[in-house]
């Protein structure tokens, strides 16, 4: 099919992006075409490009702390909690048990949000359009919930190092496990409207389809290394925070198709619903903020820091010198090295196949070009 | 049957029929874009347009005056003829059918004998603007939506011309008039589901709606053939679409649904247009339904169905009719 004498004659180029609707964001993709079959995608990075890195190594440790929500904005707070946990690490800070878990509550809804987002755009995608409406509904009772308590919807400064801003309080607790009850509902709607739908299925089973050799030879994690088969979760792999004292289980796929990777973040959402319940019921008293010098000192040596977010693992690597001013900060993002498999994976498809390879992806845009 | 015999009188007729029709397909096209937003709308959980008139019902009318007043803009090294071309071209045909669809049982501009081949053959015309629309953008994602609905529109035309033809195999008439005149006792939905399943199908593909809206697939190719049209040319494709879908419907429910057939009305000759529009502005009302649920197939998937369930489906059910009919 791939290779006939018509198709080599006539090839041409398409441009999908920086503007296109499925490719979430300013990122370009460089197709090189026969007919409807993609040959060659090429994606080139770097519309967006902001020199977060740059940014963390002029100012105080502390001053980056509102960057690190703007490299993802879709889950910002575990992006928050690598950061704090990093210079904590470094710093030697002790932090109050009551905050590590007002820590894991806040991102693990904020995975739930992210994944509720990712769930309608990738619908989106594929062409249906009532799904993101639905996710949004719910995504917006989690920014109604965090809103009250970290102050902002989207890019949340909620940590601090040694603890959190606020304290959660009991309307916080409430609304949390109303919102855990309405999500259990809602699961069984989507898993009518999308789950079961033929078409749905039709788009998405043994497409795209990610060896686990594949996925490992270009560092993909989270749900898309996840729906390969490969049961890596940086929460059970590499614990970090209270995530060993809780419960919950590491949903894997089979034959790594964007099939699996829908249902690996679908699974996931209700595991995560887990990890919250148990820490509300165990939700211990206590300080949120552990007493922090002024000025932190970063001791000269390097140090490394990965959470899981919604995307996969995240780690942020940190070399000090003595002063409150990092001397070198790396984030390693989850999304740069999921796309990066896609010139191999995009070779002779079809252009939905595509997308929808994409869109199982789950990219954000602004957290691969920093 | 009638020979075509254009005297004064009836000249002033068709004239006023044209008038009818053509008023009628904007006020239809306003009429659904405004159901499909409050029906979406609905389907999605929130209110839809709500502030322009009472639950926002002038807002086509807004949003109409706008697409009015905005430039029609040409884009850089397009064929400027057949980019202007295009929309006058997917506009006119669906004018036409209208002109021989029994709306009630004396409101009908024209009986023509071939009336149900003149309609599919305006059908077939429509689906050259989409070719042209997008020949003509110098856009390669028009040019992915112009092929797009060609290979569509040739695959979905046979079903749909096969699941009629069982209807014209059981009344012996292409005259819409007579067709529905013949289901004064049974609609034909109860002795050809098969035929009325098939061209529904077919007929939401072939008016490019979703889960079949390929030419346009929004998150594959932007927006298809009319990425580059915008204003009026854009909206001219806007209403095509809605009278495609309109004219689709009211086949439906001529051949299958028994048009003006209903419970019995005072004036039934004329008021048969009530029953009449419920029908279709049911089928429609389904059509938009089935838009706002389900995700889009993919392209080879939908010729795969097209040829390989539809086309052998209805040749099995025009045999079975065939030999049900001689006996």
């Amino acid at each position: 099919m791939l290779e006939s004498d018509f198709q080599k004659k006539n090839r041409f180029f398409l441009n999908m992006g920086p503007q296109h609707p499925s490719t979430h964001g300013v990122l370009l993709i460089v197709l090189e075409m026969s007919g409807e079959y993609v040959l060659d995608p090429q994606p080139v990075l770097g519309f967006i490009h902001r020199m977060h890195e740059k940014m963390a190594e002029s100012r105080p440790c502390q001053s980056f702390m509102p960057n690190t929500a703007r490299m993802d904005y879709v889950c910002a707070l575990p992006y928050n909690h690598g950061y704090v946990s990093l210079v904590e690490r470094k710093a030697g800070i002790e932090v109050p048990r009551r905050a590590e878990y007002i820590r894991v509550i806040t991102s693990e809804l904020n995975r739930v949000a992210s994944h509720l987002l990712w769930l309608g755009a990738y619908l989106l995608d594929l062409g249906a359009f009532t799904p993101i409406l639905y996710g949004f509904d719910d995504r917006e009772h989690i920014l109604d919930i965090l809103e009250d308590i970290t102050g902002s919807r989207l890019t949340y400064c909620y940590y601090r190092f040694g603890g959190v801003n606020q304290d959660i309080d009991d309307k916080f607790v409430d609304s949390t496990r109303a919102f855990i009850k309405r999500l259990r509902k809602r699961f069984v709607i989507y898993e009518k409207l999308v789950t079961k739908n033929i078409i749905f299925i039709k788009r998405t089973e043994n497409i795209g389809i990610v060896s686990p050799d594949m996925a490992l030879r270009y560092g993909m994690t989270g749900p898309n290394l996840r729906g390969s088969g490969i049961a890596y979760d940086v929460r059970k792999n590499e614990p970090y925070s209270i995530y060993p004292e809780f419960d919950f289980e590491v949903p894997v796929g089979e034959q790594g198709d964007c099939l699996d990777r829908y249902m690996v973040r679908v699974r996931e959402m209700e595991q995560s619903l887990r990890i919250i319940e148990q820490a509300l019921d165990r939700l211990p008293e206590g300080p949120v903020r552990a007493k922090v010098p002024k000025n932190i000192k970063l001791s000269p040596g390097d140090c490394n820091f990965a959470v899981e977010a919604a995307r996969g693992e995240l780690s942020y690597y940190l070399v000090g010198d003595g002063t409150g001013v990092p001397y070198r900060l790396k984030v390693r993002v989850p999304s740069y090295s999921n796309l990066s498999c896609l010139p191999e994976l995009g070779r002779g498809i079809l252009l939905p196949d595509l997308v929808s390879i994409l869109g199982s992806f789950d990219l954000v845009i602004p957290e691969m070009d920093r | 049957m009638e020979t075509i015999s254009i005297l004064p009188p009836e000249l002033i007729r068709m004239l006023i029929a044209v008038i009818i029709i053509i008023s009628f397909l904007f006020l239809n096209a306003i009429m659904m874009g405004y159901l499909e937003r409050k029906i979406a709308a609905h389907v999605q959980r929130r209110p839809g347009p709500m502030e322009v008139g009472f639950h926002g019902i002038l807002q086509l009318i807004v949003d109409g005056v706008k697409l009015l007043g905005k430039e029609l803009l040409i884009p850089f090294k397009v064929d400027r003829t057949l980019f202007r071309v295009a929309p006058l071209l997917s506009f006119t045909p669906v004018i036409l059918p209208l002109l021989v669809i029994p709306f009630s049982e004396k409101l009908q501009a024209r009986d023509l004998n071939l009336g149900l081949i003149f309609i599919v053959s305006m059908g077939s015309v429509n689906v050259m603007a989409l070719l042209v629309a997008g020949w003509g953008s110098n856009n390669k994602y028009a040019m992915f939506g112009a092929m797009r609905a060609v290979a569509q529109s040739i695959a979905f035309e046979i079903p749909i011309l096969l699941s009629m033809l069982a209807v014209v195999l059981m009344c012996n008439t292409f005259s819409l008039k007579e067709i529905v005149g013949a289901q004064e006792k049974i609609w034909f939905v109860f002795l050809q589901p098969l035929a009325f399943l098939i061209y529904v199908i077919a007929g939401v593909a072939e008016t490019n709606r979703a889960p079949f809206d390929l030419p346009e697939a929004e998150s594959e190719l932007t927006a298809g053939f009319h990425t580059e049209y915008s204003g009026m040319g854009f909206s001219l494709f806007f209403i095509g679409e809605y009278t495609n879908m309109f004219i689709v419907a009211s086949v439906a429910a001529v051949l299958f649904l028994g048009g003006w057939h209903g419970p019995h009305l005072p004036y039934g000759e004329y008021l048969g247009i009530v029953w009449f529009f419920l029908k279709v502005y049911f089928l429609l009302f389904l059509m938009i339904m089935i838009r706002w649920t389900y995700p889009r197939v993919r392209f080879d998937q939908l010729l795969n169905f097209a040829w390989k369930y539809l086309v052998p489906f209805s040749f099995v059910n025009i045999l079975i009719t065939a030999v049900l009919v001689k006996l």
